[in-house]
């Protein structure tokens, strides 16, 4: 990777931005498996492989899958945040592998979210 | 006959008859015959429609509508709107979840809705793995601005007046922590990272070392400017492999991008850093003993002056600030002071972060603005006891340098001034919640057993004087206390806090301290009485089975490994007392709360002080 000067860094946030906007990214959704020490211990890692298997079974093309931190709440972890284009992102909690199956199908792919499993709905405050 | 127009098919399965569908179908007819529409609407009473949780349920033909719920006192009202007027009645209607989302809104939960994310601003956002999507955050935009376009003094004067103070524990104001350091004159000085963080139950500082790595190392970059080194250290203990993982991660990518080396974004600035992994000794997460560490010395603390802002790392200059205060730097540097301050108290500004654990029902990392009631950390966000049966009683607050807020101190604001004023501390911000089943006297003697075991054994009323409290602890929980065993342990206290070299030994009495404060009399029944009322200390109880709460239902006496516990059905139980080891499962089993809990040696309920009269057991 090259060095960075201050334009790269605009750069960098503007690409960022337009690749995870889903609507510039050619995406449609988005499933985020949040995998901390309290989530992997939960189980975090059968989520997404139970995730990515059903996403190759159904070769849909237009869903990313990405990790990232603890969201919170330890609690109710294995979590994930599962964001639809044009829709409020929706976190669910307690998960199995067969629990993100069922939310792969009807949510990610048929919109509808899961309602048992689903916890809230919307983005925290930050700042 | 008339003609029908329309059938109500009303569940008269086995779940809705018991929750009400006989009353609803007299109301209904009732209120058909009023409005006269009894000759065209039918009332069919259908089998179980096996929608039971939402029951009574009715399904209208043939319009297909479904109510659910019904209550008498609505069947007025959805007869006029749908049968008479024609008008569904919305609010029996059973939503569909195409149609309305009925999973709550974040504002709708009280986990959420109190917190405020600045720390935490990437948590479950971005990838930690991901230098761009850090950079799409905002990310490194501070560092750029600090190196280029401020001096060493406008960055500290942002920190002096945004009012942040260090998050480790003491509070201590950053800003000034920054200036002394700027103004020390040496050819080499260090910006350093504590990330050991020790305090059973805090988890902060790995989650947000896990979860946003950058953060971290952005907020050293600018503190290294504003102090003018050129040289950093992240101090970790090696049991985060994880935030290890990715924090190396990290300072490799920036060294890859001219984000971490020489001229950093073309600024001329020069910052090199490096991880170190600590072993896991409390005392490491004091400054000086964490920068003898990195020496590789011993961890040991030494006597302050001279202060690490003036004599620290190597003999040089240094700064040593916690994870959670360097994550929210680079928030001030593009923000500013002002913004910072809208949040929190006048002496206390911004946000904390806590990990909430113990017997509560959201174990969990949250962050929410500095003065907000202890109460609403612990019952909204938190969601009250983990145990609904069962009764807050205290939260350990600064883990073994802090102390027990007791229920009666609950309403306090979350400040560093407030809380301290309660005999604990802020400390890094862990939070252990007990409920009504804790006894205070173990919970001091565990919190001594660490600090005892992690003394690093330099001072004496350190090294021994622990030992000796924890001794006498560990004689009271057993029974063999003695009068005038709190009036010592308070006098120890004395002496070891204000005779021990560093933080480690002055904060160590503060569990005992508290305890005693808040929960003599918890000290008193062990030692007067031998009665551990929690029922914790095995020595200092017996359990009862009180005959007129007793169901009988044979739970407890399964459960027990010792076959102490005797009854048939219909029978109360009755615990046979020799044979009773105290090992509290039957407590914990019985659903009924009938399980009592007497003092050491007694024999039946009936002798136990505050049971008197109750039938025998």
């Amino acid at each position: 990777m090259a060095r960075l000067t201050i334009d790269d860094l605009k750069k960098i946030k503007e690409k960022q931005k337009s690749t995870f906007a889903l609507r510039e990214g050619g995406y449609r959704a988005k499933v985020t498996v949040h995998m901390g020490t309290c989530g992997i211990a939960a189980g975090a890692r059968e989520i997404m492989t139970s995730l990515l298997d059903e996403i190759e079974k159904s070769k849909v093309e237009d869903v990313i899958t990405t990790t990232s931190g603890c969201a919170g709440l330890c609690a109710r972890e294995p979590m994930v945040t599962v964001e639809i284009l044009n829709k409020p992102p929706v976190k669910y909690g307690d998960l199995d592998g067969e629990k993100i199956r069922e939310i792969f199908k009807e949510h990610v792919l048929g919109g509808n979210p899961v309602e048992k499993y689903a916890l809230v709905v919307g983005s925290e405050t930050t700042y | 006959m008339e003609k029908i127009r329309a059938n109500l098919l009303l569940c008269a399965g086995t779940g809705c008859v018991a929750s009400g569908t006989p009353k609803v179908k007299a109301a209904l007819q009732e209120e058909l015959e009023k409005r006269g529409l009894a000759d065209e609407i039918k009332i069919v009473l259908t089998g179980c429609n096996g929608f039971c949780a939402e029951g009574p349920v009715m399904l209208v033909y043939p319009d297909e509508i479904f109510y659910q719920k019904l209550t008498v006192d609505e069947i007025p009202k959805l007869v006029e709107e749908h049968f008479l007027k024609g008008r569904p009645y919305e609010k029996l209607m059973f939503r569909e979840p195409e149609k309305k989302l009925a999973i709550p809104l974040m504002k709708d939960i009280p986990f959420f809705k109190f917190q405020v994310l600045r720390v935490l601003r990437n948590k479950g956002l971005i990838d930690p793995e991901s230098l761009d999507e850090y950079i799409a955050r905002d990310g490194y935009m501070a560092a750029a601005k600090a190196l280029n376009e401020m001096t060493s003094a406008d960055i500290i004067k942002v920190m002096k007046d945004s009012g942040i103070r260090g998050r480790g524990g003491a509070g201590f104001p950053t800003g000034l922590k920054w200036e002394f350091a700027s103004k020390s004159q040496a050819d080499q000085k260090y910006m350093l990272c504590n990330g050991d963080e020790g305090d059973p139950g805090a988890f902060m500082d790995r989650s947000v070392m896990e979860a946003d790595p950058h953060s971290v190392i952005e907020g050293m970059i600018i503190g290294a400017k504003a102090i003018g080194a050129s040289k950093g250290v992240i101090y970790v203990r090696a049991e985060y492999p994880l935030a290890v993982k990715r924090l190396q991660l990290a300072i490799d990518k920036c060294y890859e991008s001219g984000l971490l080396g020489e001229n950093i974004l073309n600024s001329g600035f020069t910052f090199d850093l490096e991880i170190y992994l600590g072993a896991g000794a409390f005392v490491c997460g004091e400054e000086t003993a964490l920068m003898r560490s990195i020496e590789g010395k011993r961890g040991m603390p030494r006597p302050r002056p001279p202060f690490p802002a003036h004599k620290g790392l190597w003999d040089k200059p240094s700064v040593l600030n916690n994870v959670e205060t360097l994550a929210q730097i680079a928030l001030i540097i593009l923000n500013g002071a002002e913004w910072y301050k809208n949040l929190g108290t006048e002496k206390s500004t911004g946000t904390k972060v806590f990990a909430l654990t113990g017997d509560i029902r959201n174990v969990g990392l949250v962050e929410v603005p500095m003065g907000i009631p202890l109460r609403t950390i612990i019952y909204d966000i938190g969601g009250g006891m983990k145990n609904k049966k069962k009764k807050f009683k205290s939260v350990q607050m600064g883990g073994p340098s802090g102390g027990c807020i007791p229920e009666s101190l609950i309403d306090i604001p979350v400040t560093y001034e407030d809380v301290v004023k309660t005999g604990a501390i802020m400390g890094s911000g862990g939070m252990v919640v007990m409920d009504e089943d804790t006894c205070m006297v173990s919970t001091s003697k565990f919190f001594l057993e660490f600090t005892a075991d992690e003394s690093c054994g330099k001072c004496t009323p350190c090294r021994v004087g622990t030992r000796v409290m924890l001794d006498m602890l560990t004689d009271i929980t057993e029974g063999k206390g003695k009068d005038g065993d709190i009036e010592t342990l308070q006098d120890l206290s004395r002496d070891i806090i204000s005779t021990s070299l560093c933080g480690l030994g002055q904060t160590a009495p503060n569990p005992v301290l508290s305890t005693i404060r808040y929960f003599k009399d918890e000290y008193e029944s062990h030692i007067k009485d031998h009665w551990c009322k929690a029922g914790i200390c095995s020595k200092l109880c017996s359990f009862h089975i009180d005959e007129e709460l007793c169901k009988a239902c044979g739970a407890c006496l399964r459960a027990c490994p010792q076959k102490a516990i005797v009854g048939e059905k219909k029978v109360p139980h009755r615990i046979i007392q020799e044979l009773c080891i105290q090992c509290r499962t039957c407590y914990d089993t019985c659903k009924f709360g009938s399980i009592k809990v007497g003092p050491a040696g007694c024999k039946d309920i009936k002798d136990i002080p505050e049971l008197a009269g109750k039938a025998g057991g």
